[in-house]
């Protein structure tokens, strides 16, 4: 019997006035009994909209429909055969603009928590499930994938299951890219992407932790090492700044700085090495998923007052809606069409306060958004003793800069064939942020899967 | 995990570690540095590599105790490992175009200066190397300076060794006696740089300095380690650590430097504390 709620089953959360004190996961992830009667409003569509909708081509009714006969680990398995981070996509991708969005029960009422589902999956599986994957023959092939973030993973992941002997180097000193150094533990706990590590480990995947590919090893010394192929998933690593007066005063950080100080370094624990500063009123600079990840973890931090400012109006913010909402319950302040223009500092050079002018939205511009502009004489003081820079990043210029014949376009992403990820270069194959400029998880994953594929026909054509 | 090799103590502050790191020893340069964890909580810092062998695949690192890392890796000894260390990092020092250069380092800023002088020396350049120290205790590489050095300066603060006085008085009255130098390089603490860079502005001589910020990740992810050159942003980690020292807003790199100051100190002591408890 279909469930014909309009609504999905809500997720369980944390309370907001405790999370926002905590570090722990804000959602708490579905009951069986929950994920069963959310898996009954699922129709089973013939021509499955969502499934054309999602990057990585999960097969979503037929998962949804295992879940319904409480087939749980079977329910992973199908959503194993295509996504290699199952938990880490439950959680983090933007599913009301990809599959939910083409969802038929989306078109009155909600549609299907397929998020949610996912999630309840993978989590289940990690759970329950103590058998070790099957290690694939190896076809004596050797690849090397350049980045342990969301895109190389799923690279790895994919190549490792064909039979390749895979090796990923990286520059930090743990595997998991963004995953780890700039999703804050509130929203992907890290166990979980230490536990994808380790099943990419048992098919065989190496991973060679502190080494700069383009610094420590070339890409071409890499062939000359004997891979016969090298994906590059280095992210797009290099922060952007709003060259305004006091940028570099102290107290002003990148969002990844931030960002990676509580992540990757545990700046939240008490005895941590590795130090944050304790600030009091917090503004963090743009509306995107990044900006409430640092807002958020400021609150958690401690400080009273946080503000989101941002330059357009809440409806042209990049950040996912349960994002912004999430962040709205913690306590923080949004200072929409409002953009910073100077930062002031104490005589020992602390952060004490900015200069922001209030904006408003005037033509579409070439992203489409109405472009803001300054309102005369609307300057006004906000009292801060902190401000995080989260207005995008760049891609890395190392590896460009190291490896002969290999092209970018004018803001540093690498050119590659859309459809395979090939680079310039013979063998070399790209995908992720350092392609695309900063975008989200899922789309890193799904080019990983493209050039693996990809990678894979290369190896196969060479020798027929 | 990195093996140390050999441990020397050079001074009551100052600590030699020759580590295996292969990979790191292949391709590094003078000028460039490696990022360290000590252990597995440990804080991520940039050293300076100090020399190598590609043969043995081993670098040196020279450290001073300042904090809280390097006291514990300083508690490292022989056979023992350094959790995490990468590299090489940074842009290699330019070096080629060299005939004539003045050399200035700073305590332990020497341990530094010592490769660039070295590889000067190896390219054949005329290379005098006035490095300061604030007393005799203190002073390191010195048979090493002598042995690569055309001329060679020692200066400390209380003439316990040496000519009393400041780098920068010696480094002006060798300016002064016509030794035309194609350019100067200064590495040490922030405050003896800027004043180097100040006389050889004066001369208008060519002055390189070594920027050593605070940073985390080394490969320019995070920005932490930005400073204005020319009036405009840089991050040391990628667009250095060498810079112009005319154009380098060393006022505001003293001031970063001290950001974390206060948390610094409260966990040196601490580390300190746990030391003693052990001991």
């Amino acid at each position: 019997m279909p469930n014909m709620s309009l609504k999905k089953n809500k997720m369980p959360l944390q309370d907001p006035n405790v999370r926002n004190k905590n570090f722990n996961e804000v959602a708490l992830g579905y009951t069986e009994e929950e994920a069963v009667d959310e898996a009954n409003r699922c129709l089973n569509c013939k021509n499955k909209p969502c499934v054309s909708k999602c990057p990585v081509s999960i097969d979503i009714p037929s998962f949804i429909s295992k879940i319904r006969e409480r087939k749980f680990e079977e329910a992973y398995q199908i959503i194993n055969k295509t996504s290699s981070l199952p938990a880490v996509c439950g959680r983090v991708c933007p599913q009301e603009v990809q599959c939910e969005s083409s969802c038929v029960r989306g078109i009155k009422g909600e549609s299907v928590a397929i998020g949610r589902l996912e999630r309840f999956v993978a989590d289940w599986h990690n759970k329950n499930t103590k058998i070790d994957p099957q290690t694939p023959k190896k076809n004596g092939y050797k690849i090397a994938v350049v980045g342990a973030g969301p895109s190389g993973l799923t690279c790895a992941g994919d190549l490792a299951k064909m039979g390749y002997k895979v090796t990923i180097f990286e520059a930090l000193h743990i595997p998991g890219g963004v995953l780890v150094y700039g999703i804050p533990e509130f929203r992907l706990p890290k166990s979980i992407v230490e536990k994808e590590v380790e099943e990419l480990k048992k098919i065989g995947v190496e991973i060679k932790t502190n080494v700069v590919i383009g610094n420590s090893i070339t890409i071409d010394e890499l062939f000359q090492q004997g891979f016969h192929a090298v994906f590059i998933g280095s992210g797009a690593g290099l922060p952007r700044f709003m060259n305004i007066p006091g940028e570099n005063l102290k107290g002003v950080f990148s969002a990844n700085e931030f960002l990676t100080r509580i992540n990757l370094m545990k700046a939240y624990k008490k005895d941590a090495d590795t130090p944050i500063g304790n600030f009091k009123k917090v503004a963090v600079i743009g509306g995107g998923n990044v900006a409430m990840d640092a807002a958020r973890s400021a609150k958690r931090l401690g400080a009273e007052d946080v503000y989101i400012v941002y330059r357009r109006s809440e409806k042209e913010m990049p950040a996912r809606l349960e994002e912004i909402e999430h962040a709205k319950e913690e306590g923080i302040m949004f200072k929409t069409l409002c953009n910073p223009i100077k930062i002031h500092g104490n005589s020992d050079y602390f952060v004490n306060g900015i200069t922001c002018v209030e904006m408003e939205l005037g033509e579409p511009d070439e992203s489409g958004r109405r472009r803001p502009v300054e309102k005369p004489a609307s300057e006004f003081m906000l009292d801060v003793d902190c401000v995080i820079m989260s207005i995008g990043t760049m891609p890395n210029p190392l590896i460009k800069n190291t490896t002969p014949g290999l092209k970018t376009q004018s803001w540093g992403g690498l050119v590659v064939n859309e459809e395979t990820g090939l680079t310039s270069k013979e063998g070399v194959y790209a995908g992720g942020d350092a392609v695309t400029g900063a975008a989200t998880v899922i789309l890193a994953m799904g080019a990983g899967k493209t050039a693996a594929k990809a990678i894979d026909e290369y190896i196969n054509n060479r020798n027929n | 995990m990195f093996k140390i090799l050999k441990k020397k103590v050079l001074n009551p502050t100052v600590t030699l570690m020759e580590v295996n790191a292969p990979i790191v020893a292949k391709k590094a340069e003078p000028g460039q540095f490696i990022i360290l964890r000590v252990d597995e909580e440990g804080e991520r810092i940039p050293l300076t590599i100090a020399d190598f062998d590609r043969e043995k695949g081993s670098i040196k690192i020279i450290f001073q105790i300042v904090g809280s890392t390097t006291e514990k890796l300083n508690h490292l000894n022989e056979e023992e490992c350094i959790h995490d260390l990468v590299g090489p990092l940074g842009k290699a020092s330019k070096l080629n175009n060299i005939k004539k250069a003045a050399v200035v380092g700073g305590g332990v800023g020497c341990a530094i200066a010592y490769p660039i002088a070295k590889r000067l020396h190896e390219n054949g350049a005329n290379v005098h190397s006035i490095v300061g120290f604030r007393n005799k205790n203190l002073v390191i590489l010195e048979d090493e300076f002598k042995k690569i050095s055309d001329k060679f300066v020692m200066m400390s603060d209380d003439g316990s060794i040496g000519e009393k006085g400041l780098v920068t008085d010696a480094l002006e009255k060798l300016i002064k006696s016509d030794e035309n130098y194609d350019e100067v390089i200064a590495i040490g603490p922030l405050v003896m740089m800027k004043f180097v860079s100040k006389i050889t502005s004066k001369y208008n001589i060519k002055t390189t300095v070594s920027m050593n910020p605070i940073m985390i990740d080394g490969t320019g992810m995070c920005g932490g380690c930005r400073l204005t050159v020319g009036g405009k942003t840089k991050f040391a980690c990628v667009d250095g650590p060498d810079f112009d020292g005319h154009l380098v807003d060393f006022d505001e790199a003293i001031s970063r430097s001290s950001v974390y100051s206060d948390f610094e100190r409260h966990s040196y002591e601490k580390t300190c504390n746990l030391f003693k408890g052990a001991n």
